[in-house]
């Protein structure tokens, strides 16, 4: 077999090369000689981005699933699948991000034996380790079916109303916990992030990045698939972000006004420009855009408010893990290249991953006419996902 | 009945003789340069800072609801009765929770070793399970930290500061912060100039109740979350199912 070098593999490569360098100075010079981490900055970009906007990132899996199965929306058929193996990947990235930050990796597995319940990350570990487990079971069909087994397909059939209930739970637990981490430190956290809605902000946001995502995960497979999109579906998640954006927007508002910030939050100030950025780029932008119909009916308009309102998604969980803290502790933390390149390659593997995935297993509709549409409110039998479709029978 | 430490920084002459002591008693380096470093690191858990020829030691306050043990989520910190918070370094993950969480910024890092440890003061647990006094006190010459019964010391520093009120500032720094400390700080200036948090803003509330008041609530979350989720579930593939059902039968009946 013959590899073409495109301009993405190269790039691909690249960071690889880069990556696999600072794997080398992670593991064998330690935390110190990889990261620009501190006794006064313990967390630095790994927690901030791989960690956080990580996790934040895969909420699409749980968003959809929901939607589809939880609430019986037929017409979303098509991007669970795509949802769920983003998740997974998400998750699995997760953890491998997870083993470049823990000081003791090796020991991650004494999370399990040494159990302290009142800790907030043990529950967001716990969970973490659950839920990928589901997100296993819910992405096994895809293999099943791509190796043609019937059997253990009637099986995940079976325990499948189980393993949605489940995961949603898990993922309403950890999606807002990773706030509820930020919780005990009241007097580190600056008070435009400290607030003790954090856990229920962590949650909300993380409903409209599932949706955000999808859009995102839909228009670029279907453009590297040479797919036809569909449109219908696309629509209907962006009136559904526009929603969550406006109720994420106006908690936060709420939540700004309740506390007495609001004159604060207008002054001029280092963390006033961060928080202008996040509020702009989460809220502002990405709801006027949809608030135009023909942003909202037209793909480039949904994927670009998309777009804009995840950067500031992801501002979002950077100005809470990293710039809020740089007030308390009196100097700045800029990532060193290492740690980006950490995460670069991380980032690069899970792109490789969900390429390869979908190229191998039946993640798309081999044709789209077989999905749905809205108003057919009898169970679908789509051909490409029999499985799914019967999980309530 | 647990053991604290209560500091004097009147008393104190700066001569880092508990640096030495601490030093010596955790199997740590020290000599001329790190003595002279104002801070502290995993191979420094006391310090002796300077400020205008004023002194003032900085180290684990031993808080009585510790931050750090209920962060940690392999429990590698627990406060002992006797006192002191101590650390299970065979626990450890290293995910740095402690640190992040800590109101006093207290737990360090071996951020150049590749199994690194936690490192902070841990208040000599053997030698105050043997009945002894820990190092720092022992090795101090004039008596500023001063080692004994929490209760006792807290009436000590309350004699001291109604028999010289000129010499102190009217309050014991860890005998309400953040719902107490096993140190207590007596100081003519403002401990906030080296380093120590504002009382006004860590609170009297121990920090793990910001938490709790979440955690506690996962266990009602958990049952009621779950069947109200089964419950939509239900309901929405019940609604189908009768959709169909009523589908078929006026397929059926427009048949006949």
């Amino acid at each position: 077999m013959k590899i073409k070098l495109t301009f993405w593999r190269i790039v691909f490569l690249v960071i690889m090369v880069m990556g696999l360098y600072s794997t080398y100075v992670r593991y064998l010079r330690g935390l110190g000689a990889v990261s620009n981490m501190t006794d006064q900055f313990p967390w630095g970009f790994w927690i901030g981005f791989d960690c956080l906007c990580g996790v934040m990132l895969a909420a699409g899996g749980f968003c959809m699933v929901g939607a589809v199965y939880l609430f019986n929306v037929e017409s979303l058929h098509s991007v669970v699948r795509p949802a769920v193996l983003t998740a997974f990947l998400g998750y699995l990235l997760f953890i491998v991000g997870l083993l470049f930050d823990l000081g003791r990796p090796w020991f991650i597995w004494h999370q399990l034996i040494y159990m302290n319940p009142h800790s907030v990350m043990f529950e967001v570990g716990f969970c973490v380790m659950t839920y990928t487990t589901v997100l296993f079971f819910e992405f096994l069909p895809n293999v099943f079916e791509r190796l043609s087994w019937k059997a253990p397909i009637k099986w995940i059939h079976k325990i499948y109303p189980i393993l949605i209930v489940l995961g949603i739970l898990l993922s309403t637990l950890h999606q807002s916990s990773l706030g509820s981490l930020y919780l005990i430190m009241p007097s580190k956290l600056h008070a435009f992030w400290y607030t003790p809605a954090l856990p229920f902000f962590f949650f909300g946001s993380a409903v409209a990045v599932g949706l955000a995502m999808t859009i995102f995960e839909s228009t670029h497979s279907a453009k590297a698939l040479g797919r036809h999109l569909e449109l219908s579906v696309l629509v209907r998640l962006g009136g559904a972000l526009l929603v969550a954006l406006w109720v994420n927007a106006l908690l936060r508002f709420e939540d700004f006004f309740h506390r007495g910030l609001l004159k604060q939050i207008i002054r001029p100030s280092y963390e006033a420009y961060f928080l202008w950025l996040e509020l702009a780029l989460t809220f502002l932008i990405p709801i006027v855009l949809l608030s135009f119909k023909k942003v909202r009916l037209s793909p480039n308009g949904l994927y670009l408010a998309s777009v804009i309102s995840l950067f500031g998604f992801i501002t979002n969980r950077l100005n809470v893990s990293l710039i809020g803290f740089e007030t308390y502790v009196g100097h700045h933390y800029v990532p060193k290249w290492t740690e980006f390149s950490v995460t670069l390659m991380i980032i690069a593997m899970g792109f490789a991953l969900f390429r390869v995935a979908v190229q191998y297993l039946p993640i798309f509709p081999k044709d789209d006419l077989q999905v749905r549409s809205a108003s057919n409110a009898r169970p679908a039998v789509s051909l490409a996902s029999p499985v799914m479709e019967h999980a309530g029978d | 009945m647990s053991k604290a430490l209560l500091y004097d920084s009147t008393l104190c002459i700066g001569c880092k003789q508990c640096e030495q002591g601490c030093a010596t008693q955790n199997n740590l380096p020290y000599n001329d340069s790190i003595a002279a470093e104002e801070y502290q690191s995993a191979h420094k858990l006391t310090a002796v800072l300077t400020r205008n020829d004023k002194f003032m030691r900085r180290l684990c306050m031993h808080c009585e609801k510790p931050a750090c043990a209920s962060v940690c989520p392999v429990g590698a910190f627990h406060k002992t009765k006797e006192g002191p918070v101590v650390y299970d370094v065979w626990k450890c993950i290293g995910c740095r929770y402690c640190m992040a969480a800590c109101p006093f910024s207290q737990p360090k890092y071996e951020w150049g070793s590749l199994n690194p440890r936690v490192r902070k003061c841990i208040m000599c647990p053997d030698r105050v399970n043997a009945g002894q006094q820990t190092a720092c006190a022992e090795a101090c010459p004039t008596g500023a930290t001063k080692f004994g019964e929490r209760d006792d010391l807290v009436r000590e520093a309350q004699d001291r500061l109604k028999q010289n009120p000129s010499n102190y500032l009217p309050r014991i720094y860890g005998l309400h912060e953040v719902g107490g400390t096993s140190i207590l700080i007596l100081a003519a200036v403002n401990v906030e100039e080296f380093g120590y948090p504002t009382p006004e803003k860590i609170g009297d509330i121990p920090l793990p109740e910001y938490t709790g008041r979440v955690m506690d609530r996962i266990p009602d979350f958990i049952p009621v979350w779950s069947l109200v989720l089964g419950g939509i579930y239900w309901i929405s593939h019940r609604r189908a199912e009768v959709a169909a059902a009523e589908a078929e039968e006026k397929k059926n009946g427009s048949a006949r």
